[in-house]
């Protein structure tokens, strides 16, 4: 409902804070009393600065948007991309933006963030200097290194790029890791004592440095630069001049020296800004004039400017409550950080320098591994005051929450690998903070489960928004939810159903292990016994598909053999997909999306003498709808006849191998994408699995074949193929994820045999591995170590496991052909096999032939009846 | 007391027609019914019009029983139903189409002689 005439107010900046701040009023001002305008500086929509270093892996902009982007969508929204606001005029309650417009408001918020800091030595304008802030930042710093790399490839004397980043915080570790991740090597110059000064201590440090060595970043600290010089051949970024008299040769520099707030427009209108910059605003937020709030990295609140997202989002809560009348202030501050770039841990939080009174310091350090733990306790060693932790943050998460409080247990406990590494665990208080970027605590997490009725992680993400910005508090949201669940008696029941009480994973290898072959011998063993009964009962919907899927994974001949038919759904026992008026479609494989004219016009024939409405799919192969069931077996009959197999469109199975041109036909083409993508669909059609399975080869980076969206994509790169896991369209669109790069042929498929295996034995029943990759054991690394470093020992197994798959296939359809007894399920009606439904009724459209809509029946417009639609003679 | 049965209604097919735990269509009269052969060699009728998709498809849903009762669950959008009595046991939210019943009518099923004879009920489904 929108209100009569919604007042106007007008936020300057579309980064990370302004976008929490619109989104939470749009969800929290249900009457519509408020319209917003947004005047953003930056051409894209707000986005996951936080996530910046994240661009370099991923290539895809999209990926870092934040939150719904339906959000501007909004008719109470207007969002306005590349307009900076180049004046505000608070009597007047006006701003001006560089086009010139004028923008009257009610309210005002300035959201204007930060700029990166500038040193003030010569040099800093040469090419080849970058700083770190934005999407265009670390666009311009890639091109730039990627430019050189190419000049040098051609060049004689090819030495590797040598890059170096002024800055040994948060930011220039970030940067350095950028670096290398672009191939370059990395110097961190710090003028600091040690690296991260702000947040973690000397040991922590050394720790931290030995890591960044490991990864190949090198780092010099206490170390002023004074001058950047260009080379004279150049005549771009040539060296560093230090201090001490030293100096360091250097391709690309990347400044990282702090951030300052932009508080020009603030200055200009006569706002009060601190000595050190920010707009200053009192625990509501508000600034020095009236109508003008300031929010974020811009805000001065207590006393200084807060660079951390999670403050900035407590702000744009407390504004948005102030905007509908409420009466919220500023909670305070929480700068704990925890940092994961390259593997490699770091945490701080709380006093972490141990500054209060009688604080005393527990260290535990594995200089050898890089580990280094320190807990801050009270002058009694009881209450936990703060801590750091670098190459191990497991504890970070429990930890946390519990700073000002007594901790639960003896603090070596934290603190020792093994055993008490990974934190015991704890019963959290209601008002410990779980979710730092959203402010959600354990007990808001709690209610969602006992008194909003959440079931699982996602609807507790969705309905308290923790674990949804840096994701760093998910593992113990998962804890709290799972503890919850289980009081709840909704025992995270990961039950099948009321006969089986095990999930689909285990349900896998106790079938695996037991041997066992038949649905009988499944239920009789695992099934569970309903009270009152002296045996298992038989089964249902829900565990019979899942119960059929596993026999199938685990190769036991035909889905239709014996038993197994009964368990199948519709669409496996007739092998089709039924459709709205109950007829099925008939999709024969096209591997790879390759087909001949000869096989074009077998489709064509087939489907015009059954009179079957025809479509190219998004699968790159073609389906026919509209076959009743006494008719497949003709059709199929037709189509094995032509060299047709079956396409398992019905199936939980691997569906297609999406396929581009690739070097066959295509200029750009580096690898044979069509060879490889219909040696891949013949390798795994029928293989079943936990969910549909969808594999891409693209022939190179170009990416025609979408393969990123896939279970599997395969991108050619000159040296071979890089291969990408879990991506995924649907309801919950991800991109897959870079597994690894450069495999030839056999290393490629031998990669994917096992990921697929792996998959296959350990997801939930109708889990797609988009999301099984969420919740798999180390995610994205978890998987790569199983499978490419064989640390569970299973690939062997998994190996063999593919190759029997491989070894025992064949095709579904022509097996029904040939065998009487299943060609008897397809009768229409057991007592009048050949008569066709009475009911069915067709129109047609656009050339073709659909189902009639109810009103077109009932108006008797009608124009083709199912049974008398004459198939060809 | 067991009184010998007597054959009324309609023969549809033989049990040995049907597949044990599988159902078939069967036309009685025009009209269409879902029959099921469950494991201890019974059968139950119910309509074959599935009430939330209008589609004649309840003969091709997963058997199975849901606290000891036998049920058939709709190929379309997976409601489930009672063998019994054709009770609708679990809408999941949908509505049956153009304003129908959501329960499946029902038919006395009995095997005699190796036979299947349908008869209806105006038994409360
Ligand atoms: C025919 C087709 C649409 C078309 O006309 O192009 C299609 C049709 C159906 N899709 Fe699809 N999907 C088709 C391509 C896709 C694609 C595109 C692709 O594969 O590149 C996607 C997104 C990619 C993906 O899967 O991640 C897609 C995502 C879905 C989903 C969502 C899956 C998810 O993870 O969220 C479903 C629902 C499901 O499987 O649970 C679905 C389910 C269905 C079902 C099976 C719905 C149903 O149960 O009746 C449709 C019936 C297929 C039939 O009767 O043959 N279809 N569907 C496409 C067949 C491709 C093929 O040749 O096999
Ligand atoms: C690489 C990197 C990593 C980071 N990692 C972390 C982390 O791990 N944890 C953490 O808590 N924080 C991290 N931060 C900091 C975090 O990104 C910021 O705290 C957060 O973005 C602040 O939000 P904001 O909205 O105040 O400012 P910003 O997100 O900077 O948004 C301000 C926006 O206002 C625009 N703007 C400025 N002036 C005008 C004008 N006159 N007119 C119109 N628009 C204007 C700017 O262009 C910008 O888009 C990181 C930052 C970077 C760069
Ligand atoms: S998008 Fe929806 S309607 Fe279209 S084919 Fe897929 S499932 Fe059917
Ligand atoms: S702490 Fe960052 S998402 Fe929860």
């Amino acid at each position: 409902m929108t209100a009569q005439h919604p007042r106007h107010l007008v936020v300057v900046g579309g980064g990370m804070v302004a976008q929490r701040l619109v989104e939470a009023l749009r969800a929290r001002d249900e009457a519509g009393t408020w319209r917003v305008t947004v005047l953003a500086e930056e051409p894209l929509a707000p986005y996951d600065r936080v996530a910046l270093t994240s661009y370099f892996g991923a290539r895809d902009v999209s990926e870092l948007t934040l939150g719904d982007p339906a959000l501007w969508e909004d008719e109470l929204v207007t969002l306005h991309r590349d307009r900076a606001v180049t004046a505000i005029d608070p009597q007047r309650r006006e701003v001006t933006d560089r086009l010139g417009t004028v923008h009257r408001y009610d309210e005002l918020v300035l959201a204007t963030g930060s700029r990166a800091a500038v040193p003030p030595i010569p040099g800093t304008d040469l090419p080849g200097v970058f700083v770190y802030r934005t999407i265009d930042d670390v666009a311009a710093l890639r091109g730039w290194v990627e430019g050189l790399r190419e000049d040098q490839g051609r060049g004689p004397r090819a030495r590797p790029l040598r890059g170096a980043v002024i800055g040994g915080g948060l930011l220039g570790l970030e940067a350095a890791g950028a670096l290398t991740a672009l191939g370059a090597q990395a110097t961190v110059v710090q003028f600091g004592t040690h690296l991260m000064d702000a947040q973690i201590d000397l040991g922590g440090a050394q720790a931290l440095t030995r890591l960044m060595n490991a990864q190949g970043i090198a780092v010099r600290t206490s170390t002023a630069t004074t001058q950047i010089r260009p080379s004279r051949r150049t005549r771009a970024v040539g060296r560093l001049d230090f201090a001490d008299g030293g100096r360091l040769d250097a391709d690309v520099v990347v400044l990282a020296t702090g951030v300052r707030p932009r508080d020009e427009l603030a200055r200009a209108a006569g706002l009060e800004v601190a000595d050190r910059g920010g707009a200053v605003v009192d625990l509501a937020c508000r600034t020095s004039a009236p109508h003008v709030w300031a929010v974020g990295e811009v805000a001065c609140i207590e006393g200084r400017c807060l660079g951390l997202v999670a403050p900035g989002y407590a702000m744009a809560e407390v504004v948005v409550d102030r905007l509908l009348g409420g009466d919220a202030t500023f909670p305070g501050a929480d700068t704990a950080t925890k940092l994961k770039f390259h593997g490699v841990d770091v945490a701080s939080f709380g006093d972490a320098f141990a500054a209060s009174e009688g604080a005393m310091e527990v260290v535990w350090a594995d200089p050898v591994g890089g580990v280094y733990k320190k807990l801050v306790l009270s002058d009694d060693a009881r209450t936990l005051l703060g801590g750091v932790l670098v190459g191990d943050a497991s504890a970070y998460a429990t930890l946390r929450p519990l700073v000002g409080t007594a901790l639960p247990a003896e603090p070596g406990a934290f603190l020792l690998p093994e055993g008490g590494g990974g934190a015991p665990s704890v019963e959290l208080p209601d008002d410990a903070a779980v979710c730092s970027c959203n402010n959600v605590s354990a007990g808001t997490v709690r209610a969602a489960v006992t008194e909003q009725g959440c079931t699982d992680l996602a609807g507790v993400k969705a309905c308290t928004r923790a674990g949804t910005s840096c994701g760093s508090c998910l593992p113990l949201v998962k804890t709290i939810v799972g503890t919850e669940l289980e009081r709840a008696g909704i025992a995270v029941s990961t039950a099948l159903c009321e006969h089986i009480a095990l999930s689909r994973a285990q349900l896998f290898d106790a079938v695996r292990v037991a041997d066992l072959h038949t649905f009988s011998e499944i239920i009789e063993r695992f099934g569970t016994v309903p009270a009152g009964e002296s045996g298992p009962a038989r089964g249902c919907d829900i565990c019979k598909p899942v119960i059929a899927s596993i026999l199938a994974s685990l190769g036991n001949g035909h889905i239709l053999d014996g038993e197994q038919a009964t368990l199948q759904d519709t669409n496996d026992h007739v092998l089709a997909n039924i459709q709205k008026d109950g007829t099925y479609s008939v999709v024969p494989r096209i591997p790879g999306g390759e087909i001949t004219p000869e096989g074009l016009v077998v489709i064509g024939q087939v489907a015009q003498e059954f009179g079957l409405y025809t479509k190219i799919t998004g699968g790159q192969r073609i389906d026919m709808f509209g076959a009743r069931i006494e008719q497949l077996p003709q059709i199929w009959a037709r189509l094995v006849e032509a060299g047709f197999e079956s396409g398992h469109a019905y199936g939980k199975s691997l569906r297609t191998v999406k396929s581009c041109v690739g070097s066959t036909w295509c200029r750009y083409g580096v690898q044979d994408s069509v060879g490889m993508a219909v040696r891949l669909e013949l390798r795994y059609r029928g293989l079943r699995s936990p969910h549909k399975i969808k594999l891409g080869v693209s022939g190179c980076a170009r990416e025609c074949a979408e393969a990123r969206s896939k279970d599997v994509g395969v991108i050619a790169t000159e040296k071979g193929w890089n291969v990408y896991v879990g991506g995924n369209g649907g309801f919950a669109p991800r991109h897959a994820q870079l597994l690894a790069e450069d495999l030839d042929d056999e290393t490629l498929v031998r990669t994917i045999d096992r990921f697929l295996m792996y998959y296959i034995r350990t997801a939930d029943w109708l889990q797609r591995s988009a999301r099984w990759m969420e919740e798999v054991e180390g995610g994205l690394d978890g998987v790569r170590a199983v499978i490419m470093d064989d640390t569970l020992g299973i690939c062997a197994d998994l190996d063999a496991a593919m190759q029997a798959h491989v070894d025992s296939y064949t095709d579904e359809w022509k097996a029904v052909l040939t065998d009487p007894d299943k060609l008897r399920r397809f009768g229409s009606f057991v007592n009048a096999p050949d008569v066709a439904d009475p009911d069915l009724a067709y129109v047609a459209e656009r050339g073709q032939r659909r189902p009639a809509t109810d009103a077109e029946r009932s108006a008797g417009a009608t124009l083709i009846a199912g049974p008398t639609l004459a198939v060809r003679s | 007391m067991t009184a010998a049965p007597t054959a009324t209604g309609v023969r549809v097919c033989a049990l040995a027609d049907l597949l044990p735990e599988r159902g078939a269509a069967a036309l009685v009269d025009g009209v269409q019914v879902a029959v099921f052969r469950l494991l201890d060699d019974t059968v139950r009728a119910v309509g074959q019009r599935d009430p939330f998709s209008g589609a004649n498809v309840m003969s091709r849903g997963i058997v199975g029983t849901r606290q000891g009762e036998p049920t058939v669950a709709s190929p379309m959008y997976k409601q489930v139903f009672s063998l019994d009595t054709g009770r609708c046991l679990d809408t999941l939210g949908y509505e049956p189409v153009g304003g129908a019943d959501p329960d499946l009518p029902v038919w006395r099923a009995r095997v005699v002689d190796g036979d299947v004879w349908l008869e209806p009920t105006t038994g409360e489904g």
